[in-house]
Order: structure tokens, then sequence, then C-alpha cells
């Protein structure tokens, strides 16, 4: 029993400092590609937690929308904004196009 | 503050940018304060002691038609709120429509992977929806993670290049995205001339009632997150480009 209330706050505290980590990560970052991908770790490791807050409503909605659909809809949006940036400057398409480049750095 | 920025603004693009980014930090700074001590003046205005909530759920589990509490509360005990909350997705989906932007064109041609993956997971994400739905009266779940189960199998093909055909596009989408708000909207009239009071469902039929919102709110859930997916709303002429682009991959 004492080994497993161990076990649970470690997996707490590991939870909590993840969330933080990803959350200020994602807030951070400059690219914006990773910033999506980083949102979705976040919405999903965020399920997790509420199931530990025993709210499994809640972790579902999360699972489904915080960290599916609206990945999925961020990352749309990008796509639009990434092209209307390369309609718009026909010369910096390079640029747009090197974020996979920026993930190497 | 204003010659502060007329002085930046011989430097170049990029450092103008960067001292302009400093300065609304620091604008921003004291709204955010003031916001922080909005919201603890809220907490510190809590009333003391409030009822525990709940308990008072519990009690009144009978009445609700349902067995499982989060249910109760979000269909019957608040119904008002879901309603609400259907309104503002309506309102999302409304806005986005409105911005009147050209259909995104899928650059990436639907490859074996994609289309494999989609012929596999949609009968399954559709069964997923009805699972959700269903056991949303005992269990968690529920319309609004099932909707979105069911929005994530309209996305895989949407990606896949499907579109919904022309003679959909028009009215019978709107009546699909509208039924979920107008259905809930309807019951709520009728409980307010039965029981005289809005979404006051009777003990006896709250069952049948909340199963009645829940699966039309689900379809139009379902849909309403899948359009704004698409973002750009799907006419004719929208779908003609579509089957374009579709026809240059083939």
């Amino acid at each position: 029993m004492e080994t497993l209330t161990l076990l649970n706050w470690g997996f707490d505290i590991l939870l909590g400092l993840g969330l933080i980590t990803l959350a200020l990560w994602a807030l951070f970052c400059t690219d914006l590609f990773q910033a999506v991908v980083l949102f979705i770790a976040f919405g999903l490791l965020m399920a997790l937690l509420w199931v530990r807050l025993d709210a499994p409503d809640v972790a579902l909605a999360e699972a489904a929308i915080g960290a599916g659909l609206t990945g999925a809809l961020i990352m749309a949006a990008l796509a639009r904004l990434q092209n209307i940036s390369r309609n718009d400057h026909p010369d910096s398409g390079e640029k747009s196009n090197s974020k996979h480049g920026r993930l190497n750095e | 503050m204003t010659t502060l920025i007329q002085a930046k603004s011989p430097i170049p693009n990029t450092g103008d940018s960067m001292n302009r980014r400093t300065l609304l930090l620091i604008l921003l700074l004291p709204l955010l304060v003031i916001f922080a001590a909005g919201l603890g003046y809220a907490v510190l205005l809590l009333p003391e002691q409030p009822q525990y909530l709940p308990n008072l759920v519990i009690e009144n589990m009978d009445q609700s038609g349902v067995s499982h509490p989060v249910t109760a509360v979000l269909l019957n005990f608040r119904g008002y709120d879901t309603l609400l909350e259907l309104v503002v997705l309506l309102l999302a989906l409304l806005a986005v429509w409105s911005l009147n932007i050209p259909a995104a064109r899928h650059k990436a041609a639907p490859n074996e992977v994609l289309d494999t993956l989609t012929n596999l997971l949609t009968p399954v994400l559709i069964l997923v929806t009805a699972y959700l739905l269903w056991v949303g009266a005992h269990a968690p779940g529920g319309a609004f993670q099932a909707g979105s189960v069911l929005a994530a199998s309209a996305v895989l093909l949407l990606l896949g290049g499907w579109r919904i055909s022309v003679k959909l596009a028009g009215l019978p989408l709107r009546i699909i995205l509208m039924a979920g708000p107008a259905v809930f909207v309807i019951i709520a009239v009728v409980t307010l001339l039965l029981e005289g009071q809005l979404l006051k469902f009777p003990p006896a039929q709250a069952g049948q009632f909340i199963v009645i919102i829940e699966t039309v709110a689900t379809v139009s859930i379902g849909a309403t997150l899948a359009a704004l997916f698409l973002g750009a709303r799907p006419t004719a002429t929208s779908n003609e480009v579509a089957n374009e682009i579709d026809g240059e991959h083939k």
C-alpha cells in the first residue's frame, strides 16, 4: 500500500511537471508547427491528469476535443497561414518552408 | 508613450517590432494585474459556506431520468448551459463561414496509407460514437464526446479528399447543423408548456427527452466541428474546385 501511494505521488508530480514544461515550451517555441504538436501533447497529458483527478467525463472531452479536434483545427489554420504568407510574399516562400530546418536547431 | 514609438521608428523593421512588443508587454502588465485582482476579489466574494452541490445532485438523481450524475447535471439540472454551448458552437461556425475564405486546396495527394486507415477507422469511429452516446446515460460519455469522435471520422474523410455532395451542401447540411439546438429549443418550449418551467423535464419522461436531445445534438456537433475543420462554407463552387483538384491527382 505504501509503495502504491508513493508511486501515485511520483506519477502525479511527473504529470504536473510535464504539463507545465509542455505548456511553457508550446508558448515560447518559435516554430508554429512545433508549437501545435506540443499543444496536442499537452492536451493528451491533460486528459491523463483529469483521469487522475477522478473526472473521466472531462478526460474524455479533453482527449477528443482538446487534443484531437482542436489540434486538427489549429493545424488546418497553420496550413492556411502558410498559404497566405506564400501568396503575399513570393520571395519568402523559402523561409516558410524552412520550418523543418528550424526543428533541428 | 507616443514619442517613444516615434523615436524608434527610423530603426529597421525587426528592431522596431521587437521594441513595440516589449512596449505592448509593459502595457499589458497592469491590465493583467487588474485582471488578477478582479479574479481574487471574485473569489473573496464567494459565499462562505456554499451548499454542497454534489449531495443535492445525488439526492435528486431518481428524478433526472439517467443514472450518471454528470449527464444528469448537463442535460437535466443545468440543461440551459448545454443548450447555450450548442449555440456557441454554431456561432463559431457562422463566424468562420462569414470570413468567406476560399476552400482549402490540399496539395498532398490521397495516399494508400491514409485511404486504408480511413476505410478501417470510419466504421469503428461511428460505432464508438454510438457507444459513447448510449453509455452517457449511466457512465462517462455523452453528446459532446460522441459528437467529437464523429467529427474526427469526418476529418479523416476530408483529409482523404472526400467532400460533401453538392446536393447536400446547401439546405440539408444547414438542417443537420441546426437540428441539435433546434430540437433542444423545441423540447424547452414543450417543457415550458407542460411543466411551466424551461427545461424542467417531467421525471417519468426525462430519460426519453434526454436521449432525443443527445442523439440529435451528437449529429449536429459532429457536423459543426467537421465544417469548422473544412473552414470554407461548402457550396457548389467550392465543391467544383475540390473535384478539380481530385481530378488532377487521378
